[in-house]
């Protein structure tokens, strides 16, 4: 397999796909709690906990209580840790110690389609995770609708950007223990930097700046906008910015996986 | 004549290291072809190539006609592969293994179910089939490894060392299912380190060593060619044994401690050097593709 018949992907990667829900099924409850469960911790820690202490937020010239602010972070740093964590720790184990990335490429499968599965599937896990927590917070009122339907779609979208990336690691961390390298560098600092527990405009300028160039920034206002119900045209901007980043680490994961597998 | 695999000056490089240099050979349909060799020899590494995974840094390669390069899906759509290690999806159970496998080519599911039974028939596992695999023994493994690799009914079978590490039952049930299919004619590539199995299952032999092809032949003419009909081994030789081998011309490998000398006419040396140079500790025996192997490959160990 060269480098052209790994980027030779056809439908049949959802073949791939099927096989990692075959599995998600059968563990099916155990998969469904911590997005069931994880929005109540949160609720509890920041709704009773933090919200006292805070008051209301002033953001995009509205006073909202602070469980209204922190609730689209909630939403999106699940869309990240779906995503981030099944391509790099999971998809690892698939790869390196079960042999299943292996098994594949001895059929008519290239790598891909097998990659592009993994990733499309990452997006996937984001995907439920974030219909089943938006069940729990709409019963709290934390969602404006119909605008926050639009999350739905969105969390397919972050998860591929996050997908991607988190792929991109898996070609080229030498041992799965590395995969604390870009936790610590660059998932930790998104986690609590991308305007997820407070503004971005309370960080200094040079802070805003570096925010700006992170991915959660955006997929956390975009978010934050459709579960306030307030749409407008700025958020395509955002929009764009997650697409380049698919188009720029989905290609870089293949081409790590290629690097990786194929000798 | 249409061979099923076709080979030309296939050269693989890995980061300046040559693993598989100039190798030429074909596979005729129908035919068991063996390919032998010390650890690090290239096996794996050309059989790799035949099915796609790695890509060569020189050659030609065809399967079924087609170019390898071009053509890898239809290829991979049509062999049936068993890889060294095993690969079997621990996450998925035994029935699970075999029809999400064949789902990988596009059969149907339906269809994929009903092949799945028939595999699970044919390798006698069908009272195992909710199993996950974790609960199976080596020698079930490997028979589902194999059952997996005739998912898609392939038109040539690639098997890299499919007995190694099984118990001798295991290995003859293994062996068994190979030579059923091999009369169903099925064209098969196998790499093994085991003479026996060699010599038992496939038509032709190829040996390598340091990425190429050292001889290739019918079991049976390689034996002729390189050690003769028979052996004799003789422990602690004496001086006196080593000069008259020397007087004698005769065709042997000195190892020290012990030498092998190779012939036709054995039976009548054997009495000669009987008398004259040991009392216990000769013997006469055939000799053996291990023999050939040993000769031809060095008593070196390997890596």
């Amino acid at each position: 397999m060269n480098i052209a018949s790994s980027f030779n992907i056809s439908w049949r990667f959802i073949r791939v796909w099927q096989r990692n829900l075959i599995v998600y099924r059968r563990i099916w409850k155990v998969n469904f709690l911590p997005p069931l469960f994880e929005p109540l911790f949160y609720l509890l820690a920041f709704g009773m906990g933090l919200s006292s202490l805070i008051g209301t937020i002033h953001y995009a010239g509205l006073d909202i209580s602070y469980l209204a602010f922190i609730t689209p972070a909630i939403l999106a740093i699940n869309i990240m840790y779906n995503a981030f964590f099944e391509t790099t720790y999971a998809s690892f184990v698939r790869m390196y110690y079960q042999k299943t990335f292996d098994a594949m490429m001895a059929t008519p499968l290239s790598l891909g389609e097998v990659i592009t599965a993994e990733i499309i599937w990452g997006a996937t896990k984001s995907l439920f995770a974030t219909l089943i927590m938006m069940g729990v917070l709409s019963g709290f009122g934390l969602i404006h609708y119909p605008d926050g339907l639009l999350i739905i779609p969105l969390a397919f979208l972050g998860g591929i950007a996050f997908g991607s990336i988190g792929m991109f690691f898996t070609g080229i961390v030498p041992s799965i223990d590395v995969f604390n390298l870009p936790i610590f560098l660059f998932i930790t600092p998104m986690f609590l930097f991308s305007g997820t527990f407070f503004p971005i405009a309370n960080l200094p300028a040079w802070a805003q700046k570096l925010a700006l160039a992170l991915p959660l920034t955006h997929l956390v206002r975009i978010t934050r906008q459709l579960c306030l119900g307030l749409l407008d045209t700025q958020l395509l901007l955002e929009l764009g910015y997650l697409m380049v980043f698919c188009l720029i680490f989905f290609p870089l994961a293949i081409l790590s996986m290629h690097r990786r597998l194929v000798q | 004549m249409q061979y099923v695999i076709d080979a030309h000056d296939v050269t693989k490089v890995f980061n300046g290291f040559t693993a598989v240099n100039n190798v030429s050979f074909n596979l005729f349909a129908g035919e068991c072809l063996g390919l032998l060799g010390p650890n690090g020899a290239g096996k794996t590494s050309t059989i790799r190539m035949t099915y796609a995974f790695t890509p060569m840094t020189s050659g030609d390669l065809s399967v079924f006609g087609l170019d390898i390069r071009t053509h890898w899906r239809e290829i991979k759509g049509r062999i049936g592969v068993c890889q060294q290690e095993n690969s079997l999806d621990p996450d998925l159970t035994v029935q699970q293994n075999l029809e999400v496998f064949g789902r990988y080519f596009n059969i149907p599911k339906k269809a994929a179910r009903e092949k799945a039974q028939k595999l699970l028939e044919f390798i006698a596992m069908d009272h195992r089939k909710r199993a996950p695999v974790s609960e199976l023994s080596g020698g079930m493994m490997r028979r589902l490894v194999l059952a997996r690799a005739l998912i898609n009914d392939p038109e040539l079978l690639i098997l890299d060392e499919p007995t190694t590490g099984l118990d001798p039952q295991s290995r003859h049930q293994v062996w068994d299912k190979l030579e059923e299919l091999r009369s169903e004619g099925l064209s098969i590539l196998l790499t093994t380190h085991y003479m026996e199995e060699a010599s038992r299952l496939c038509e032709r032999l190829i040996i390598m060593d340091h990425g190429e092809i050292l001889v290739q032949g019918k079991p049976s003419e390689l034996i002729r060619e390189h050690t003769g009909r028979n052996v004799v081994e003789i422990a602690k030789p004496t001086d006196e044994l080593r000069e008259f081998i020397r007087s004698k011309d005769l065709s042997h490998d000195d190892l020290g401690h012990r030498i092998l000398i190779y012939g036709e006419e054995n039976d009548q040396l054997f009495d000669i050097i009987r008398e004259r140079f040991c009392t216990d500790n000769c013997s006469l025996r055939m000799s053996t593709l291990e023999d050939v192997f040993l000769r031809l490959t060095g008593r070196q160990l390997r890596e």
